[in-house]
């Protein structure tokens, strides 16, 4: 039985992500260095950010980005870094670079024609109503044909 | 035997959906009664045989027949019988049964309770209804049969993804498909709306139901599965804006505008065509959603079943519902025409602005989430759109539409002055904002999030309550409370869906504003603080389960020298699979919850140990329960019932063409 708990014990990986000997000492730095793991996509994992991440190359990264960080890196500059060795994939929030200005523009240009459209639609709707003293012709032929009957 | 005759019981459903499709849409057009009435018949006898064909799955799964290929891949003897059922739909192919016996379960109920729907109508429902069953009934058996055997079937299986062992998750599925293939109903209204050209008050009335009931559902099942991420993967998390997560929030904000605008078309027959388009949309979003879940093309931490095969078919079913719809509305839209005259500020606007932004929103999830794959295609751009995108481009929209979701309840339909109401809401405004303002002194950082989440969440449940006690009209307080009881189920349900998103939204931004978290290494016996909580780590000890050896450490939580709980982190491992999971040890609280982890054994013989304090974290999921629960108790008002009694007289009074 003993046996048993110590092989499960080596196979298996660890079951959270930063672990207690990576933590920086300087709290500041350690923040600035949770902050930036948020913000790193683990590149082995699906969608993971190197933060949650218990992957070993995710690990290696959180690690990177501290030495990084002790040696007096600037936020972007550990970006930056990450970057040029792993490609944007890495990136967790998109560039607005090039193409990418599609995809933040989405929200805003969409919104402002929903609210193009939606306000002539309204204003359509409010104006039918000033006009027409409420039945139209073929109505009140109808109402007249249901009243005298 | 039974698997056999599971399998033929499904080929069987799969030829009564092909019939009950033609059969009654050709009595439809052709004004021939019998033709159409066979709708009824047909829908039970598909429902009762899909029920017989997922019976015998799961027969197959709680008697581990391991010569099932599914069983062997997905269960091992030794489960729990709980995982040993949740096991039939915690893989694709059961799933996708299971999404198909809640579509004929649809189906078979707007037979059984469309009593009062005019029977043209009623034919065309159900037979649109059964073509999205023989879609997907086809899919199952020409791509994913779950019914296919083993020559060799092996001792035992082969377990399933230990991840799912688990109470959360093991409902969490089929209440995301009730809320999935509810939509259906709608896209089945609309679409046959669209073949009869017409659409009027007692539409709005029928659909209204069926899109509530779904909409229930989902926020029920992404409840759960965001419940299931917190207390399971161990860090706290509760949303990731995974695609699969997404898959799922997009047909849960278009069910919500939906919703919204079939109240419109109900009460004053204006934004037909709009809510027509949106039914569609919604259930089209959904099939995408089974889209991005089951191809594959999108990476995700859970999709299951990457095949490219069943993606093509998946997406040849979105491209002919969802492209003949449009192409349907594109042709027939012109010839609903609109009945109601309202003023710009009115109830009427009120809800196409819920309509912009929630439509809106959600489309910008949708963006969101296929955009690597376009960055790819079309631009030879490897990225990743994460979290922080979302955030940045999702969160306005759910600001906006808290800031005028008060006001907006409360305008008058047809023509309204904004003056009235702002009057009446002004002591929620106060109090929101002193929330907000106490809130801001009272924390230690200088994050806007948490100050701005609270005066929100405050001026939406304020706002709610100032909008129902409106309700009671004019006179003393008594008189007025005492009438606050006779009121009709809708308006309490409005509070309660209105008032569950303003508490849901205080759970996240205080959450995400104010966690604490620590990471350590403890010797046994060891004592540490955290946010004023003592913790001592008294012993770790191993042990075993079921179908897994665990570690489990006891820890004690103190505060101000007296016990505040006792609480026994795990960290198990499934042998069958290999696979470590945490088991987070988590103390609820109205307040906060105390969250602790127990990691690896260390080198110099202490443990690893995570500690998050999680404040208002249980706020999030009883808002969602709350909105649920009005979502549920809106479903029980009489007014629907007595409708539905009134357009039976009179659909009776109509003499039969």
């Amino acid at each position: 039985m003993k046996r048993l708990f110590l092989i499960f014990a080596l196979i298996a990986t660890p079951v959270f992500a930063v672990q207690p000997d990576e933590v920086l000492d300087d709290p500041a730095l350690e923040a600035r260095a949770r902050d930036l793991s948020q913000e790193l996509r683990c590149v082995v994992c699906r969608g993971e950010n190197i933060d949650e991440s218990n992957a070993d190359i995710a690990r290696d990264l959180r690690l990177l980005v501290r030495e990084r960080l002790v040696e007096g890196d600037s936020n972007e500059e550990v970006l930056d870094f990450v970057v040029e060795r792993y490609g944007e994939y890495v990136l967790m929030t998109p560039t607005t670079g090039g193409a990418n200005k599609i995809l933040w523009a989405t929200g805003p240009a969409l919104l402002l024609f929903a609210l193009i459209m939606g306000g002539l639609y309204l204003r359509r709707r409010s104006q039918a109503g000033e006009g027409a003293g409420g039945l139209s012709d073929d109505e009140q032929a109808r109402l007249d044909e249901l009243l005298n009957k | 035997m039974v698997t056999e005759l599971g399998h033929f019981a499904l080929i069987l459903a799969l030829l009564v959906a092909i019939f009950q499709t033609i059969v009654p849409l050709v009595g439809a057009q052709k004004g021939w009664v019998n033709w159409m009435a066979v709708a009824v018949p047909a829908a039970t006898l598909q429902f009762l045989l899909v029920a017989a064909a997922f019976g015998a799955l799961t027969y197959a799964f709680v008697t581990s027949d391991f010569s099932l290929r599914l069983v062997t891949l997905n269960s091992h003897s030794l489960k729990p019988m709980l995982y040993k059922v949740s096991g039939v739909w915690g893989n694709h192919e059961g799933s996708i049964l299971l999404w198909v016996l809640i579509v004929t379960l649809f189906g078979a109920m707007a037979a059984w309770f469309g009593g009062g729907l005019p029977p043209r109508l009623k034919a065309r429902v159900l037979a649109v209804q059964s073509a999205i069953g023989v879609a997907f009934l086809a899919f199952i058996l020409f791509t994913s049969n779950p019914f296919l055997r083993l020559a060799r079937p092996p001792f035992d299986g082969q377990d399933l993804n230990p991840l799912l062992q688990d109470p959360g998750l093991a409902f969490h599925p089929p209440f995301l498909y009730l809320g999935y293939v509810g939509l259906s109903m709608a896209f089945s209204f609309a679409v046959a709306a669209l073949i009869e050209g017409r659409v009027d008050a007692a539409w709005g009335r029928w659909v209204r139901p069926w899109t509530l009931a779904a909409w229930v559902f989902l926020t029920i099942g992404i409840g759960l599965g965001s419940w299931w991420a917190y207390y399971e993967l161990g860090w706290g998390g509760f949303w990731f804006w995974d695609p699969v997560e997404n898959a799922s929030f997009m047909p849960w904000l278009f069910a919500a505008a939906l919703l919204h605008s079939a109240i419109v078309v109900e009460k004053r027959e204006s934004l037909k065509s709009w809510t027509i388009l949106l039914a569609i949309m919604a259930f089209g979003f959904s099939l995408i959603g089974t889209f991005i879940v089951r191809s594959g093309v999108i990476t995700s931490v859970h999709a299951f079943a990457s095949d490219p095969e069943r993606g093509v078919f998946i997406l040849l079913i979105l491209a002919v519902f969802t492209g003949g719809a449009l192409t349907l509305f594109a042709a027939r839209a012109n010839s609903l025409e609109a009945k109601g005259v309202f003023g710009m500020v009115s109830r009427e606007s009120a809800l196409v602005l819920n309509n912009i932004l929630l439509a809106v929103s959600s489309i910008v999830v949708f963006v969101g989430t296929i955009w690597p794959l376009v960055a790819e295609a079309f631009f030879d751009r490897k990225l990743s759109v994460g979290a922080p995108f979302f955030e940045a481009a999702f969160t306005p929209f759910m600001v906006v539409l808290a800031l005028v979701m008060p006001l907006g309840a409360m305008l008058p339909w047809k023509r309204a002055k904004l003056a009235r109401p702002m009057k009446q809401l002004a002591p929620a405004l106060a109090l929101a904002i002193a929330v907000g303002a106490l809130v801001w002194a009272m924390q230690t950082g200088k994050s806007a999030l948490g100050p701005i989440g609270m005066f929100l969440g405050t001026w939406m449940v304020a706002g709610a309550l100032v909008d129902l006690f409106n309700r009671t009209g004019r006179g003393a307080i008594g008189a007025r409370l005492a009438r606050l009881t006779r009121l009709p189920r809708a308006d309490w349900g409005k509070l309660l869906a209105h008032g569950g998103l303003g508490i849901t939204f205080m759970g996240i931004s205080g959450l995400m504003a104010w966690s604490v978290e620590d990471i350590r290494v403890a010797q046994v016996g060891d004592t540490y603080e955290v946010a004023g909580y003592q913790i001592t780590l008294e012993d770790v000890r191993q042990d075993r389960g079921p179908n897994y050896v665990t570690t489990m450490a006891d820890m004690l939580v103190m505060r101000d020298g007296k016990q505040v709980t006792r609480l026994h982190p795990e960290k198990r491992v499934y042998p069958v699979q290999a696979m470590p999971t945490t088991e987070a040890a988590i103390a609820n609280g109205f307040w906060r919850d105390i969250y602790l982890v127990i990691g690896d054994p260390q080198a110099d013989g202490g443990w690893a140990v995570r500690t998050f304090i999680k404040p208002f974290a249980n706020w999030i999921w009883a808002g969602c329960l709350i909105m649920a629960l009005g979502g549920l108790v809106s479903l029980s008002d009489r007014r629907y019932r007595v409708a539905a009694g009134a357009a039976k007289s009179t659909a009776q009074g109509v003499p039969a063409e």
